[in-house]
């Protein structure tokens, strides 16, 4: 599915932090966001995936269709690898945990609790969920963080299936995936001018 | 959804859990009450459908704070909101897991816990109604309150002070119900304006949770 976003602003808070960020995505093709702490990398991502509805610009696609990869694991201690993804499977109406299971090397994990798990094999965990979802359009916040090289090439993988199904990925992240079809975008060069808000309800007097 | 629910059930029923939370206050305060107002089983009878309701209030009250403030800490919040779920449907299902981990084993204890209050006879039936009606209530009521403060740190004090006004038509009619059961008077109207009570903010406090949960997510 085709991303095209055209002057978007987004927010953090009451600051806004990016401002007319545009690009296009072709289907099966990846966009890599680069840019330093604090840019506003998962301020975009986090309107991309729907959580913060942008202040202008538009998106060409509905929130349905993204599925979204946070910081944050997101999973529960006292549940085993299995029970999570067949969670998250019923979730996304998905019977059959088993090709996110391959995708990730999860198979001899399956009965363990993710309390007892290592942060990259968590981490794997928690992309594997991505496989689940169907979704046509990938949106990844730092999602190599703590995997290995081994489990880094196995993410490139994955994503390489998603692209090749048709998919779209938007990745933040600092290394270097070895993607075939990815563009890099520094979304350094949208950052907003500190900008007065004029809305008098989100004054301070008022919250 | 179903998926949902039997995960809040088994995480709330495994260690670490909230299950038996509520239920261990209660136990403890009806243990304590008769102690604390010492040897008057007059006094005690008279009291006690009034303070089985309190204490079925703050029961509740304790485990408020868990509802989304744990899935908000390890991010699960965040992806719930962007799975296929709708969050109204999120947010009713939340509060059907604490009714059901919290209301529904207070409900069911407080008969043989009552005993313990010299509760009169008469109304045992009738506070056990009460409660059937009104810890509905006081599950969305309060997983309305736990959303909004979910992006705060230690809201514990907020979410009281936020639902206790709105818990107050359910203890007072609850707490009526059970009192003229003890009167032997009809107590069917306290118990009537109670089930209203819960099934508007079972109709209606879901959207409400939702769209507070939106806020707190940006």
């Amino acid at each position: 599915m085709d991303v095209k976003i055209e002057n978007v602003s987004c927010s953090r808070g009451d600051r806004t932090v990016l401002s007319n960020v545009s690009f296009h995505v072709k289907s099966g093709r990846a966009l890599i966001l680069r840019g330093a702490n604090g840019a506003g990398k998962t301020t975009l991502l986090r309107c991309l995936a729907g959580l913060t509805p942008p202040i202008t610009g538009a998106l060409s696609f509905s929130p349905d269709d993204v599925a979204y990869s946070a910081h944050a694991d997101g999973l529960k201690s006292q549940m085993s690898v299995a029970e999570t993804l067949e969670f998250w499977g019923k979730v996304y109406g998905a019977a059959d945990i088993m090709p996110a299971v391959g995708a990730f090397d999860l198979k001899s994990l399956l009965d363990r609790k993710t309390q007892f798990l290592s942060a990259g094999q968590k981490r794997r965990l928690s992309l594997a969920r991505m496989v689940l979802t169907r979704r046509a359009i990938w949106v990844m916040d730092e999602p190599t963080v703590s995997l290995d090289a081994h489990a880094v090439s196995q993410f490139a993988r994955a994503v390489e299936t998603h692209l090749s199904a048709g998919g779209t990925a938007i990745i933040a992240t600092h290394i270097e995936l070895g993607l075939h079809n990815a563009a890099v975008l520094d979304i350094g060069t949208f950052q907003a001018e500190e900008t007065v808000e004029t809305d008098p309800f989100l004054d301070e007097a008022f919250l | 959804m179903i998926a949902l629910l039997r995960r809040d059930l088994v995480l709330a029923i495994r260690a670490g859990g909230g299950f038996g939370l509520g239920l261990a206050f209660f136990l403890i305060l009806c243990i304590l009450v008769p102690f604390g107002v010492g040897p008057n089983p007059d006094l005690l009878a008279r009291i006690a459908p009034g303070i089985l309701w309190v204490g079925a209030l703050l029961a509740c009250l304790l485990s408020l704070d868990r509802i989304f403030q744990l899935d908000f800490e390890d991010g699960t919040l965040d992806l719930l909101a962007t799975s296929p779920l709708p969050l109204e449907g999120v947010a009713t299902i939340k509060s059907l897991a604490h009714w059901l981990t919290t209301g529904l084993p207070l409900t069911l204890g407080a008969a043989p816990l009552g005993q313990l209050m010299n509760i009169p006879q008469d109304a045992v039936f009738w506070l056990v109604c009460g409660l059937a009606l009104g810890t509905p209530a006081l599950s969305v009521i309060g997983t309305f309150g736990a959303a909004l403060t979910v992006g705060l740190k230690r809201g514990g004090l907020l979410i009281s002070l936020l639902v206790l006004p709105l818990y107050m038509p359910t203890l007072l009619f609850g707490a009526d119900a059970a009192r003229r059961g003890a009167e032997g008077l009809d107590a069917t109207t306290p118990l009537l304006l109670m089930a209203g009570i819960s099934a508007g903010c079972v109709a209606l406090l879901p959207f409400a949770t939702s769209a507070a949960l939106r806020m707190n997510l940006r």
